[in-house]
């Protein structure tokens, strides 16, 4: 199988007042065409960093980063991106927000069909009825579901999510977690999620990547298999306890609480 | 209906209090109109003097707008190189502020002098001059406090550096910015009556001033004192009613 994103070998080290501060330090990670990569680790140890590489919005200094096989020099349209800030604009209905990335990609749906691809995606995610809603008066929960619709309405082939689940209470975390599998479902991408959450990971990702702390490499790489429609039950299975228990251990040694010698 | 309508006679009636109220401080004390005129003094100042207000006031609304339109290109063109660039913000700053510093009221008669004769042209820079400093910085500001999330969902897509600015850079300073041309504007205003007053054959309601003081026609001063808050009220409002369709989205709903 041919890997849509291949991250192989990177390097990559901020400029500081205090010289150099390295981030990723022999990070690897290859995602398939349709797959959906959970990546977790240590606070500050680079997950940011690597969203910004793979959005070509940063070159690392060494290593390679590809899509569909070519190197990433820049930005690229294909790319879709959303955060934990769900970063809509306060002048702009709800709709408007969502339509923003057609303006810009070059080739991009414009007029009436822009607007019903925008509306189609706000009902995908249960918002029908708020287009005309400005962002302050949607609920948290509401404005990331806007803001993946504005991540996904140029159809892009690559998802980018930087922990957009982070600031929100539990129970719209969950729902949310359900909404994506919905969306996968009817809108194909090929997905990167940071999170902090190890449940969050093991129920979205079909592969979780365990980074270590910074400088971060690829510390460890667990594959989910699924064989029917996931629900939130699963979550509640001997098997998911067992691969919660793998990875709070590997988020143990990569905050360096416990080391691999004594582990193994 | 009803709110509307309250919003133009609450502000009526206090103003007709405040007249009543002055008219009979006036009275109660006994004031000579030398010390202090009263309302009923200022019609007939008016109703003499009604073409000189007309033609005096134009020329002050004219110069104090020019001013200000200067103060909004370089105020904002200012801004956007110290929003921009960290470099320029650390070189500009400091020089802004101390330009700031010093009082206007010692600028005028140096300007004066300096180009004697140029009346307009001495007005409209003062105005100009007093009235930039709050524009340019909160532009920087606005622009240098975007959170960089903001760029990057625009960024990661390949938009250009302008598409960036004119979609959401722009925009986003805009509250900030109305904000200071609220400061701005009532600025400009006093930078041309202080030149206006300063200067020597000087036109506009600060010369009608001026000249009242020679003639000792107190009434006519503070008429002209009126007509000056009148014409700063009415700029006020303007600048309010197009941060209203310009900014509207940042006001808060009443609640
Ligand atoms: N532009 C920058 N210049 C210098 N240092 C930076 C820059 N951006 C991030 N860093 C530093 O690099 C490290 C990794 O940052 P990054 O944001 O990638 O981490 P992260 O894993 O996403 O953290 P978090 O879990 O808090 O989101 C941090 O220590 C951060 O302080
Ligand atoms: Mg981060």
């Amino acid at each position: 199988m041919t890997s849509l994103i291949d991250i192989k070998g990177v390097r990559h080290a901020y400029k500081t007042a205090n010289g150099p501060l390295p981030v990723l330090d022999g990070l690897n990670l290859s995602v398939p065409e349709g797959g959906f990569c959970a990546v977790v680790g240590p606070s500050g140890c680079g997950k940011s960093t690597l969203t910004r590489l793979v959005a070509g919005l940063m070159k690392p200094d060494e290593g390679e980063v590809t899509l569909h096989g070519e190197p990433v020099r820049g930005p690229r349209s294909t790319v879709g991106m959303a955060f934990q800030n769900p970063v809509l604009l306060e002048w702009r209905s709800i709709l408007k927000n969502v339509m923003l990335p057609l303006e810009i990609v070059p080739g991009g749906l414009k007029g009436k069909a822009a607007e019903d691809r925008a509306r189609y995606l706000l009902s995908l995610v249960g918002l029908e009825g708020f287009e005309d809603k400005r962002p302050s008066e949607l609920s948290g929960g509401m404005r990331q579901r806007a803001s993946l619709c504005r991540a996904l309405v140029h159809q892009p082939e690559v998802l980018i999510l930087d922990e957009p689940f982070g600031a929100l209470d539990a129970f719209t975390r969950e729902d949310l977690w359900q909404t994506m599998h919905e969306v996968k479902a009817k809108e194909p991408f090929t997905g990167v999620l940071i999170t902090h959450d190890l449940r969050e990971s093991i129920f979205l990702g079909d592969q979780v990547v365990v980074l270590s702390g910074r400088p971060a490499r690829t510390q460890y790489v667990m594959e989910i298999s699924r064989d029917k429609a996931p629900s939130l039950d699963d979550l509640y299975t001997p098997i998911a306890a067992e691969r919660l228990n793998t990875l709070r251990h590997q988020i143990e040694i990569a905050q360096g609480r416990v080391t691999e010698e004594a582990s193994a | 209906m009803i709110q509307s309508l309250r919003k133009v006679i609450v502000p009526l009636i206090a103003m007709v209090v405040f007249l009543l109220l002055w008219e009979a401080l006036v009275w109660v004390n006994n004031w000579p109109n030398y010390k202090m005129a009263s309302p009923s003094d200022l019609w007939p100042a008016y109703t003499r003097y009604w073409e000189l207000f007309l033609v005096m006031g134009w020329q002050t609304l004219w110069r104090t707008v020019l001013g200000l339109i200067l103060a909004i290109i370089v105020g904002v063109a200012i801004g956007m190189v110290m929003g921009f660039s960290r470099t320029m913000r650390d070189a500009l700053y400091p020089l802004l502020v101390g330009f700031n510093a010093i009082p206007k009221a010692t600028i005028v008669p140096i300007v004066a002098l300096l180009f004697v004769g140029a009346h307009d042209f001495n007005t409209v820079l003062i105005a100009f001059m007093i009235s930039f400093f709050p524009i340019a910085v909160s532009v920087s500001i606005g622009l240098s406090t975007l959170e960089p999330e903001y760029r990057d969902i625009l960024r990661a897509l390949g938009a250009s550096q302008a598409t960036i600015f004119w979609k959401i850079a722009l925009p986003k300073t805009l509250p900030e910015f109305f904000g200071a041309l609220k400061v701005a504007v009532t600025l400009a205003f006093i930078g041309t009556n202080l030149m206006e007053i300063v200067s020597p054959h000087g036109r506009g309601l600060g010369a009608l001033f001026d000249s009242g003081k020679t003639n000792s026609d107190y009434p006519l001063m503070f008429a002209v004192l009126i007509a000056l808050a009148v014409l700063g009220i009415v700029l006020y409002y303007i600048v309010v009613a197009l941060e209203r369709i310009f900014a509207g989205w940042a006001e808060r709903p009443a609640g």
